[in-house]
């Protein structure tokens, strides 16, 4: 029907038709999917949600006289960063925590700082307090440094999340009778809610469940900046159970995502902080779809009702790492604030914002449509469902 | 009729005194404790729901500012900070009386601060700690 390149001579001359998951929607519903096909270029897809394996690179430049931070410490106001690189450059993940964080001791633990909120402050253009200690060689002979920094001033800065955008997510519920603190939110006792966590229909790889068009080198909207998928994400799982219409009825694929950290935005990038779980950071990705041929429209049109996943429960089965659902639903019916599991109505609260997963689809249409954003082609596949590629869990070997 | 909720702060030298009762027996309230405690510094602090005639209501306001009991109305107390608030929706269904909802259309969180009892449950559970408590 039409190429990346064809797409991209249309964004160029601003006479590309773009719409969001939402709209292509309605559009397919009105008119169906040959003639949707036929009007619309590219359909933006959006996600704004929690994703802990997340993280940022950083080259902080070199001191004088010279320190080797390889082998030593750092920290970013107090929380601490990986050094097992070169001499000055540092890896923050959104999940660390200062050496005096109290965690869970009181539990459940507050957790109100660490990584994704130091990213946050970071891309706000806040100044930043690095401590450093090193032990000292003859080419890089400082051992101890201590300064203000500031993105601005830095090498490098970019983030580089190996693990976002799961396609699609467990519902989260508690059986026990105690309440429970996971990182899917504050679970009440005895079915007393149901959180989940994703965009549905709005959702990029469900949008994409076969990953016909989002494979590595795809270039998206990451944390209100320009970013492009790296490589699959880690716990890729594309060979889960899959409805008649092809989409994972459980978690399945995900994508690892890189881009510069200084053009991004605070409010696509939020410290998060679970009670008695940990901080985490709220990011925001849209990655367009481009409407390749029929089949991609059919894809995109997914509704939320079209769009299962499983219930599972966290004070048991989940850290017991015994498999098996409570039942299936879908998003609609998530969506609608309450669900029946066991027959009970539970009702249901979501960890990823909807209104700003729309929000980054519409905002990625407007850049397109302006002729700012073009579209890139796949370098290479993500491992589809017939891949073989799956999740695994660790098979645990006595050390003696 | 009037019933509102309000935040009284007792100071030090009343925490043993039986106000409420006076409320109930002297101005004929009925009153609903939302929640009560007695900070470290030995400062008392109660939200209750009371409820009576407009002028005993009134009477009962003066009796209680004459006592040195400062009145706050409750709405004022927890705030939401719309800078920090996501939308994420995750705070509803722990809110007991039903004042986060999730508005169909926008998918956004509105917060019924009228029906919000303070009973600050969803200020932790806030991934980005976007609802405050202010007394």
């Amino acid at each position: 029907m039409r190429t990346i390149k064809e797409i991209n001579e249309k964004i160029k001359k601003g006479q590309a038709v773009v719409a969001t998951a939402e709209e292509i929607i309605e559009l397919v519903q009105k008119k169906g999917i040959k003639k949707a096909s036929e009007e619309v270029d590219v359909v933006t897809t959006a996600t704004f949600g929690p994703m802990c394996s997340s993280g940022a690179y950083f080259n902080i430049g070199h001191s004088k006289p010279r320190i080797k931070l390889g082998g030593g410490s750092c920290k970013f106001n107090g929380v601490p960063l990986y050094c097992g690189f070169a001499a000055v450059d540092v890896y923050l993940g959104v999940t660390a925590l200062p050496d005096d964080d109290p965690q869970n001791k009181v539990f459940p633990g507050e957790f109100k700082y660490g990584g994704g909120h130091v990213i946050q402050e970071l891309v706000a253009g806040k100044d930043i307090r690095l401590e450093a200690t090193a032990y000292g060689t003859d080419c890089y002979p400082r051992k101890k440094l201590e300064t203000f920094i500031n993105i601005k001033d830095l090498n490098e800065a970019v983030l580089f999340n190996i693990r976002n955008c799961y396609q699609n997510y467990n519902v989260a519920v508690n059986l026990s009778d105690k309440i429970i603190y996971t990182y899917m939110g504050v679970l009440k006792p005895k079915l007393g809610n149901a959180n989940y966590c994703s965009a549905g229909q709005l959702s990029p790889l469900l949008k994409d469940p076969y990953y016909k068009t989002i494979g590595i080198g795809t270039k998206i909207f990451l944390g209100g900046g320009i970013g492009y998928v790296a490589w699959q994400g880690t716990q890729h799982n594309p060979g889960v159970k899959r409805k008649d219409n092809g989409i994972p009825a459980m978690p399945a694929g995900t994508i690892a995502v890189i881009g510069d950290l200084k053009q991004m935005k605070s409010d696509w990038l939020m410290g998060t902080s679970m009670l008695g779980y940990g901080v985490t950071l709220t990011v925001g990705i849209g990655v367009p779809i481009p409407v390749l041929d029929e089949e991609v429209i059919k894809f995109a049109a997914a509704k939320d009702e079209e769009i299962y996943t499983q219930i599972v429960d966290y004070s048991s089965a989940y850290p017991a790492m015994v498999p098996g659902s409570l039942g299936e639903v879908n998003y609609a019916q998530l969506k609608s604030g309450k669900i029946s599991i066991q027959g009970k109505d539970v009702p249901t609260g979501n960890l990823s914002s909807y209104s700003k997963a729309r929000q980054i689809a519409e905002e990625l249409k407007s850049w397109i449509k302006k002729g700012d954003f073009l579209l890139t082609e796949a370098v290479a596949s993500l491992p589809g469902a017939e891949s073989g590629y799956a999740l695994r869990p660790l098979k645990e070997r006595p050390l003696d | 009729m009037t019933s509102k909720k309000i935040v009284l702060h007792f100071p030090h030298r009343l925490v043993d005194q039986p106000i409420v009762y006076k409320l109930v027996k002297e101005y004929d309230l009925q009153f609903n404790i939302l929640k009560a405690y007695v900070t470290p510094q030995e400062e008392g602090l109660m939200v209750l729901e009371l409820t009576g005639e407009d002028k005993n209501f009134k009477k009962s306001m003066e009796y209680l500012e004459s006592c040195g009991v400062k009145i706050q109305p409750l709405s004022q107390d927890v705030i939401r900070n719309e800078a920090k608030c996501t939308d994420c929706g995750v705070c509803v269904p722990i809110c007991p009386v039903g004042a986060l909802v999730v508005e169909p259309l926008t998918r956004k969180v509105h917060f019924y601060e009228n029906k919000c009892i303070a009973c600050e449950l969803c200020v932790k559970v806030c991934p980005t700690r976007a609802m405050e408590v202010h007394f």
